[in-house]
């Protein structure tokens, strides 16, 4: 208030802060200029923040300052503890409370505004509803998303009967309620319509199985931008109209190329609970006749390594969670000492999110160039004598390419089975992710090496110094 | 239609072109720090939690403003440190030749 500036100067600031976050987005989608394009952006953010604590319109900071001090400290805190294997999981806890703000904000407003009928314009009243119902969506949509990620819930699709009938029935209440909140401002029906929506997001991410949560996390990222840019709206906000605006349509692209990486649209990932119907082929057991599978010893797999000519590592989601990034580069230098070329094959949705091989590789400091897209690597699996699989199982999966039946039928796969020889690092014969088995382990030129990652890289690493 | 919704509207209009464009040619190594470095972006709720918090009249509506501002502070804060993080192992280190643009 001291400070109080014009609402002229306001809108320049805000002015020079979408601009801020336009121009980070950009440098956000080059490897060399990432960095200091989520810097850019974030002093955008601050320029946004500083201008509006000098807002005419504020005549209390103790909610605000309070509010902001507890924020940091949970913020920071959770984004400086989080290991590098449990980021998905952050981005949608992040997500979550980003759209569970609008929906607050709408709610707030809808009080003060609403004190009986016919005072609110309807653009007004259209977009606070629309705030309050994608936000509350967001929200509980991300925490079940991050339930599922960090395993408080069970990755595999949760579905009962009818399912996407209650989802039905339920959306058209739910608008419904919108308009009667609308048109009686009766401040009951908008808890109604927030409790509703909340039920909604996790209705609808409950199905999703956890190898699409990638795609759910970025469709309710790109749904939390709208929240905030219809806020926006609300509130006359260019700051908010921009920033959410830019998030909503450029979250709504990425969604579109993550399930394009995967061969799968978005009405599939939303409504074809993948995974769930998985009867065939499912349980190792299944069908009557077991299938045997071929277990190698550390020792001889070493040698098969140590001796060959060409190897491509696939690493997959179990190198990330036993953190053994570092120990495969450790392998990869040895077996370039002895004159192997080796390679290594990201799937574009290996792991649990896109970039995520990309990003630990990067952090064990393997040279960049080393690093193959599925298109460019695919052709060598045929010239290659070992495919080295770690942690890796759906990206792999050679019903994707044969089994019509299969629920991965006609996801682009990294055709590792075409090399002369597979080994594939893995806990257990359990099923991936996706629950789904893999014939890839059945196949005469695959072999089995079971153990933790990390261990089972290092038992190879010691036994390539000895061979 | 008022002009404050117009323009309101003109701008919306823009930014969600704006916003497909940008990212219309991302390399898919960088959808998860893009991802991450977007949902810190729509953070930019704080500003409305803030005029929310500020001029709220009632106590509900200051209970539901201070929630809001803490959501939104985590979501911003949190966003920018974990995407700056991811983007940290990118990192070129010396030896190591410039790649192209």
């Amino acid at each position: 208030m001291i400070l109080a500036v014009s609402q002229t100067t306001i809108n320049l600031a805000y002015l020079a802060a979408g601009v801020c976050l336009i121009v980070g987005i950009k440098r956000l989608s080059s490897p060399s200029t990432a960095r200091s394009g989520n810097v850019v952006a974030a002093v955008g953010m601050a320029i946004a923040v500083v201008f509006t604590l000098l807002s005419p319109e504020i005549d209390s900071y103790w909610l605000i300052v309070a509010g902001v001090a507890v924020g940091t400290v949970v913020g920071v805190a959770s984004a400086r503890m989080v290991r590098m294997t449990a980021m998905p999981q952050m981005v949608a806890l992040f997500n979550g409370v980003g759209g569970g703000a609008a929906a607050l904000i709408a709610a707030a407003e809808f009080h003060r505004l609403s004190p009986g009928t016919g005072h609110v314009l309807p653009e007004y009243m259209g977009a606070m509803l629309f705030s309050a119902l994608i936000g509350s969506i967001s929200f509980s949509g991300s925490m079940v998303a991050f339930g599922k990620l960090q395993e408080l819930l069970p990755g595999r699709p949760l579905v009962f009967g009818g399912q996407q009938v209650v989802n039905a029935v339920l959306f058209a209440a739910l608008l419904g309620v919108g308009v009667l909140a609308g048109a009686t401002e009766v401040g009951l029906w908008m808890v109604v319509l927030l409790v509703g929506a909340l039920l909604f997001g996790v209705l609808l991410v409950l199905p999703i199985g956890g190898a699409d949560m990638p795609v759910v996390i970025s469709l309710l990222n790109a749904f939390t931008g709208l929240a905030a840019a219809s806020t926006g709206f609300v509130l006359e906000n260019t700051a908010l109209i921009i920033g959410g605006t830019l998030v909503g349509a450029s979250g709504t692209l990425l969604t579109i190329l993550m399930g394009r990486a995967m061969n799968r649209s978005l009405a599939n990932v939303l409504f074809g609970a993948f995974g769930a119907p998985a009867p065939i082929a499912g349980a190792p057991a299944g069908g009557g006749e077991a299938k045997s599978y071929r277990e190698v010893s550390a020792e001889d797999a070493a040698v098969m390594l140590a001796y060959a000519n060409r190897v491509v590592v696939v690493p997959g989601y179990g190198l990330a969670v036993a953190q053994a990034q570092h120990n495969v580069r450790e392998l990869a230098d040895l077996l370039e000492k002895r004159g192997v070329d080796v390679k290594y094959a990201i799937h574009p949705v290996a792991g649990r999110m896109p970039g995520h091989m990309n990003v630990l590789l990067a952090e064990a400091n393997v040279p960049y160039p080393q690093l193959h897209d599925m298109e460019d690597v695919n052709p060598e699996f045929p010239r290659t004598d070992v495919a080295l699989v770690i942690g890796a199982n759906d990206v792999t999966n050679p019903a994707a390419r044969e089994d019509p039946e299969s629920p991965l039928y006609g996801m682009p796969i990294l055709n590792v089975d075409a090399s002369a020889n597979v080994v594939v690092l893995k806990r257990s014969m359990s099923p991936g992710f996706a629950g789904i088995d893999n014939d890839l382990f059945y196949r005469a030129n695959t072999a089995m090496l079971f153990g933790d990652a990390k261990a089972s890289v290092e038992r190879l690493v010691a036994a390539v110094k000895a061979a | 239609m008022s002009q404050a919704l117009l323009n309101s509207i003109t701008v919306f209009v823009l930014a969600a072109f704006l916003g497909i464009e940008l990212i219309s040619r991302v390399p898919a190594l960088l959808h998860t720090p893009l991802m991450s470095g977007t949902n810190a972006i729509h953070g930019i709720v704080l500003v409305g939690a803030m005029l929310i918090a500020g001029s709220a009249d009632s106590t509900l509506e200051q209970a539901l403003a201070f929630v809001a501002v803490i959501f939104a502070t985590v979501n911003v804060v949190g966003g920018f440190l974990v995407t700056d993080r991811m983007l940290e192992m990118f990192k070129r280190r010396p030896d190591q030749p410039e790649e192209p643009e």
